[in-house]
C-alpha cells in the first residue's frame, strides 16, 4: 500500500487559487480513477475535480468555503501498489475543463526545470486489476436479434442485477451463458468488442414518456405549433459586467451572496420591459388578447434530475440585484430538489434560458407558450474585439431572444435586445434611474 | 354495498389467478380474489382435471374388455366389465372437491381474501362484484385479470339439449350409443377416445383435412390408427350443417360435397374456446385488443397502467400451466421484483391414446425460422419398457441447430409419454445440447431411453436401433 497525494490542479489560466465548493468524498471511502472527489469555484467557473487513480481517501485537505492555494494538496488516498522508497508520490488531479475557457495545457515541466518546487508529471495510471480473460474456446458471437441461451436461473440472477443478457456472451456449449458468466460482466462490465470486431447493436430501448417528461413533451410541442418564432442573436461585450460582478462578489456575505450573471439580466430586463410593457405580456391566442403585466414574473429554464422546470421569481420588478439573486438561488434549489410548489413553477411573464458554460454560441430558445417573448443567454467568451486601433481581448456574450412574431414586431424584437445589451454593456445604468 | 381497498385484486380463481394470489400473499401483498364460480377455473372444475379422470376411467374399463375378450397377448382372461358411470362421475366430482378445498386452502394460507361473485369493472382501479350478500366495491391499486376462456357455441347448433359442450360431457351420466364429436382438435379426441373405450360408438367431424392440425402429420398418425382400431370413424374435410328435423342427428357436409346424416344421441361440440370476457364491464376500459383477446406486453401488462391480463384471456396457447407462470410471474412484478417473459418452451400435451407431447419447436417451426435443423427419431418399437407395457405405438423425436446442436424442440407420441414432457421442457429451458441429452444416463427399462436414444440418433450413434 502506498500513500498518494491528490493536489489541486491548475484549473485556468492565471488563477492562483480556488474556493473549495463541494466535497464529494469524505475519510474513508474508496474512490475509483475518474470519480469526482470534489468542486471547487473559481470567480469563473465552478471545476469539479476528479480522481487520478484508484484508492481509499485517508485525508482531506480543506473544509467547504477555504481557499485553496493551486497546487496544495487537496486530499491523501492510499492506493494499491508499492510506493517509491522515502516520499510519498504526488499526483496531480486532471481538471476537467472549466465551465468557460478550455484549460490550458499545463506546461511539462522537466524534473531538471529550475522551478521552485519541483513538481511530478502524474504518475502513469496503474492498470486495475482485471480477472484474467475466460480462456474457454471463444463461443461464436450470437447473430443479431438472436435470443440469449442461459437456464431460468441465469435469467433470474442477471434480472435481479440488472444485467440485460443480450450484453453477455456466454462461455458455455452453444454459447450458453454460465453462472460465472454474469459474475464476469458484474465484475468488469460489458465486454468491448473483439479486437478489430466492431459489433452490430440491434436492442431498441423503449423509453416510456411519462410524468415531467410527457408535460415538457406537451408544452413544447404547444408552443412550437402555435407559436411562429422570431429570433434576434445580438453579441454583448460582458467585460465591465463581469469586472462588476468580480469586485461584488469579493466579500459575500449570508444576505448577499455571491452573484452570478442572471440577476444582472434580470434587472436590465426589468428595466427594458418597463420601456416595453408589450413584451411582458401573456397572448390568449384564443380569445383574441394580449394581457400586458405590470409585474414581471421572470421564469428560469432549469435542468433538474427529472428534466426541464421554469421556477419563476415574482415581482422582479419590486427586487434589488441581490434580491434577485437570493430568490434565484432558493428556487434553483427547490426546484432542483424536486420541492418547488406548483406556485413557485407558474406565473411567469417572460422567460430566461441559460445553459450556463454550455451555452454554445447561439441558441433558437422556445418561447414559454403564452409569454410573448424569451431570453437566452449563451456562454461568455473572451474574443478579439477591434477597438478602432487594434484587437483587444474582450469578454463576450451572445443573447439568443426569441418572439411571438403574431404579437411582435421584428423592429419591437430589436429594440428590446439592443436596449438589454446598452445595460448589458454600461452596467451602472442598471443602477440609476434614467 | 361494502367497499374494500386491497392493493392487487385478481378476476377469476383458475389456475392463472390463484396461483397469483398465492404467490402474491407470499409476498406480503394485501390480496383479494374474485370468482363468480368455483375457485380453479375451468381446468380443475371442467377441464383438466375432470376430463383426465374420465379418460383414466375410459383406459381401465377398456382395459378389462380387452381381457374380457380374450384379446390380450399375456392370457389374462376377466369378466365382462360393467361401469357405473354414475359412481365414475361421483368419483371424478370427489376429486375435483377435494382439489377445490385445496385451492381455498392455499388461498387462505397466503392470507388472501376470497369474494363469490361476478366481478364488472366500473374505472381501471374499481370493480364492483354482484354477490349473494349484495354489491361489493372493491379498489385496488393493480388488477390482474385472469377470467379464462367458454367453449365456443356454433350459431346453427347451439348446446342445450342433445347438443352438449365438454364441460356436459363429462357431467353425463349415462353413456351415449351414439356420439358425434364436432372438432377434431385435443379435447373433441381426448373425450372422444375415452367414450369409444366406454363403449359409445364415435363419429369425429373436423372441418380440417386431418385430426389435431396444431401438431404434425407424423406425431398424429398413431392417434388416428388407435382411433380407427377403437371402432371411431373420423370424417376430415366434413362441415356440420345442423340438426336434423327431428333432433335426433347431425347433418354434416362430407369431404365429397354430399350431405349426409349421422344419427346421434349426443353432439359433443368442441371447436375451440373464447376468451371470457363478456361481463367484465371491458368497454368501462380503453384496453387495446388482439383480436377477442386482450393484447398484453412481455410483462402481461395490458395497455392500461396497473392492469394485468393473464392466462386464457390473453390468447393462444390456452394451457394453464402457462397461466400459472404468467400470474407467478405478475404477482412478482407488482411485488417490485424484475421480471419479464423469458421462458423457453411451454409444452402442450393431448391427452388421447397414445398420448402427444410437444416442447419448443417442431421441425417443420424450425426450418420456417430459417434454421439448419439436426432431427432424430427413435420408435418405441425399439424401447423395453414400451414393450413390456403392451404399448409400442409412437416414438420420441428431438429437433436441434445443426450448427451447435442446441435443442430446439423434442416431441413423442407413445403411452405415458405426458410425464416425459418435465424432461423436454426442463431440456429446452436449460439450454441443453444433443451431446447433454445424450450424456444424461436415461434409468433403464423405462420410456424416458427413448429420449436419450433419440438425441444419440441425431448425433448419428444410436445404440438401440
Amino acid at each position: 500500500m502506498a500513500e498518494r497525494i491528490i493536489k489541486l490542479p491548475d484549473v485556468g489560466e492565471g488563477i492562483a487559487e480556488a474556493e473549495l465548493v463541494e466535497w464529494h468524498v469524505k475519510v474513508g471511502d474508496i474512490v475509483r480513477e475518474d470519480d469526482l472527489i470534489a468542486a471547487v469555484m473559481t470567480d469563473k467557473a465552478t471545476v469539479e475535480i476528479p480522481s487520478p487513480v484508484e484508492g481509499e481517501v485517508t485525508w482531506v485537505g480543506a473544509e467547504i468555503g477555504d481557499t485553496v492555494a493551486i497546487g496544495s494538496a487537496l486530499v491523501k488516498l492510499e492506493v494499491a501498489g508499492a510506493a517509491k522508497a522515502g516520499e510519498p508520490a504526488e499526483a496531480e488531479a486532471p481538471a476537467e475543463q472549466p465551465q468557460e475557457e478550455p484549460a490550458p495545457v499545463p506546461p511539462a515541466t522537466p524534473a531538471s526545470a529550475p522551478d521552485a518546487a519541483p513538481r511530478r508529471m502524474p504518475t502513469p495510471k496503474p492498470a486495475p486489476a482485471r480477472p484474467a480473460p475466460i480462456a474457454a474456446a471463444p463461443a461464436p458471437r450470437r447473430a443479431a436479434g438472436e435470443k440469449p441461451l442461459a437456464s431460468p436461473a441465469v435469467r433470474l440472477k442477471a434480472r435481479e442485477a440488472g444485467i440485460d443478457l443480450r450484453q453477455v456472451q456466454g462461455s458455455g456449449p452453444a454459447g450458453r451463458i454460465t453462472h460465472e458468466d454474469i459474475d464476469a460482466f458484474l465484475q468488469r462490465g460489458p465486454e468491448a468488442p473483439a479486437a478489430g470486431g466492431l459489433a452490430r447493436k440491434t436492442a431498441v430501448t423503449e423509453v416510456k414518456v411519462v410524468g415531467l417528461r410527457r408535460r415538457i413533451a406537451e408544452k413544447m410541442a404547444l408552443s412550437k405549433s402555435r407559436i411562429p418564432h422570431i429570433t434576434i442573436v445580438e453579441e454583448v461585450d460582458v467585460s465591465a459586467l463581469e469586472d462588476l460582478r468580480a469586485a461584488l462578489n469579493r466579500k459575500p456575505t449570508a444576505e448577499r451572496p455571491k452573484l452570478t450573471l442572471l440577476p444582472f439580466l434580470m434587472r436590465a430586463m426589468v428595466k427594458a420591459l418597463g420601456e416595453q410593457p408589450g413584451l411582458n405580456a401573456l397572448y390568449d391566442d384564443e380569445a383574441g388578447l394580449v394581457r400586458q403585466h405590470a409585474g414581471i414574473h421572470i421564469g428560469i429554464a432549469t435542468q433538474t434530475p427529472s428534466g426541464l422546470v421554469v421556477p419563476v421569481v415574482k415581482h422582479a420588478e419590486a427586487r434589488d440585484l441581490w434580491g434577485c439573486a437570493v430568490e434565484l438561488s432558493r428556487l434553483a434549489e427547490r426546484a432542483r430538489e424536486g420541492g418547488a410548489s406548483r406556485d413557485e413553477l407558474t406565473g411567469s411573464t417572460i422567460t430566461i434560458t441559460s445553459l450556463g458554460a454550455m451555452g454554445g454560441i447561439a441558441t433558437t430558445p422556445v418561447i414559454n407558450h403564452p409569454e410573448v417573448a424569451i431570453v437566452g443567454v449563451n456562454k461568455i467568451m473572451v474574443r478579439p474585439v477591434w477597438d478602432g486601433a487594434t484587437f483587444v481581448p474582450r469578454k463576450m456574450m451572445n443573447l439568443s431572444c426569441s418572439f411571438d412574431h403574431r404579437v411582435v414586431d421584428g423592429w419591437d424584437a430589436a429594440v428590446f435586445v439592443q436596449r438589454l445589451k446598452e445595460l448589458l454593456e454600461t452596467p451602472a445604468t442598471l443602477f440609476v434611474d434614467m | 354495498m361494502t367497499d374494500i381497498t386491497c392493493k392487487l385484486l385478481v378476476i377469476g380463481a383458475g389456475p392463472g389467478g390463484y396461483v397469483c394470489a398465492i404467490r402474491a400473499g407470499q409476498l406480503g401483498m394485501d390480496t383479494v380474489i374474485v370468482e363468480s364460480g368455483k375457485l380453479g377455473g375451468s381446468c380443475l372444475n371442467v377441464g383438466c382435471i375432470p376430463s383426465k379422470a374420465m379418460i383414466h376411467v375410459a383406459e381401465e374399463f377398456e382395459k378389462a374388455a380387452h381381457a374380457a375378450a380374450g384379446k390380450t397377448p399375456f392370457g389374462l382372461s376377466v369378466a365382462e366389465p360393467m361401469l357405473d358411470l354414475k359412481q365414475a362421475v361421483a368419483w371424478k366430482d370427489g376429486i375435483v372437491q377435494r382439489l377445490n378445498n385445496g385451492v381455498a386452502g392455499l388461498l387462505r394460507k397466503a392470507k388472501v381474501k376470497i369474494v363469490h361473485g361476478q366481478a364488472r369493472f366500473r374505472d381501471g382501479k374499481t370493480v364492483a362484484v354482484e354477490t349473494e350478500t349484495g354489491p361489493k366495491i372493491i379498489k385496488a391499486e393493480t388488477v390482474v385479470i385472469a377470467t379464462g376462456s367458454v367453449p365456443v357455441e356454433l350459431p346453427f347448433l347451439p348446446f342445450g339439449g342433445n347438443v352438449i359442450s365438454s364441460t356436459g360431457a363429462l357431467a353425463l351420466t349415462e353413456l351415449p350409443k351414439r356420439l358425434v364429436v364436432v372438432g377434431g382438435g385435443y379435447i373433441g379426441l381426448e373425450l372422444g377416445t375415452a367414450f369409444a373405450k366406454l363403449g359409445s360408438k364415435v363419429t369425429v367431424v373436423e372441418v380440417q383435412d386431418r385430426i389435431l392440425p396444431l401438431y404434425d402429420a407424423e406425431l398424429t398418425a398413431p392417434v388416428a390408427r388407435s382411433l380407427a382400431a377403437l371402432g371411431a370413424e373420423v370424417l376430415l374435410g366434413a362441415r356440420a350443417l345442423g340438426l336434423t328435423a327431428r333432433g335426433d342427428g347431425l347433418r354434416i357436409e362430407t369431404a365429397d360435397g354430399k350431405e349426409r346424416e349421422l344419427p346421434a344421441d349426443r353432439i359433443l361440440v368442441t371447436v375451440g374456446r373464447a376468451p371470457a370476457t363478456g361481463t367484465l364491464g371491458l368497454e368501462e376500459l380503453v384496453l387495446d385488443m388482439d383480436g377477442r383477446f386482450i393484447r398484453i406486453g412481455e410483462r402481461c401488462e395490458t395497455s392500461m397502467r396497473g392492469i394485468y391480463a393473464i392466462g386464457d384471456v390473453t390468447g393462444e396457447p390456452m394451457l394453464a400451466h402457462r397461466a400459472m407462470a404468467q400470474g407467478e410471474m405478475v404477482a412478482e412484478i407488482v411485488a417490485g421484483e424484475p421480471r419479464i417473459w423469458d421462458k423457453a418452451a411451454i409444452p402442450a400435451i393431448c391427452f388421447t391414446d397414445p398420448e402427444i407431447v410437444s416442447a419448443g419447436l417442431s421441425p417443420a417451426e424450425a426450418k420456417k425460422a430459417g434454421l439448419e435443423v439436426k432431427l432424430g427419431q427413435f420408435p418405441f418399437t425399439a424401447n423395453g419398457r414400451a414393450m413390456t407395457r403392451h404399448g409400442e405405438a409412437g416414438f420420441v423425436r428431438v429437433v436441434a441447430r445443426a450448427d451447435n446442436h442446441l435443442v430446439l424442440g423434442i416431441q413423442a407420441v407413445g403411452q405415458g409419454v405426458s410425464e416425459l414432457s418435465a424432461a423436454f421442457g426442463l431440456a429446452i429451458e436449460m439450454g441443453a445440447r444433443l451431446e447433454d441429452l445424450a450424456g444424461t444416463i436415461h434409468a433403464h427399462p423405462t420410456l424416458g431411453e427413448a429420449f436419450q436414444e433419440s438425441a444419440l440418433k441425431a448425433l448419428g450413434h444410436a445404440l438401440h436401433i
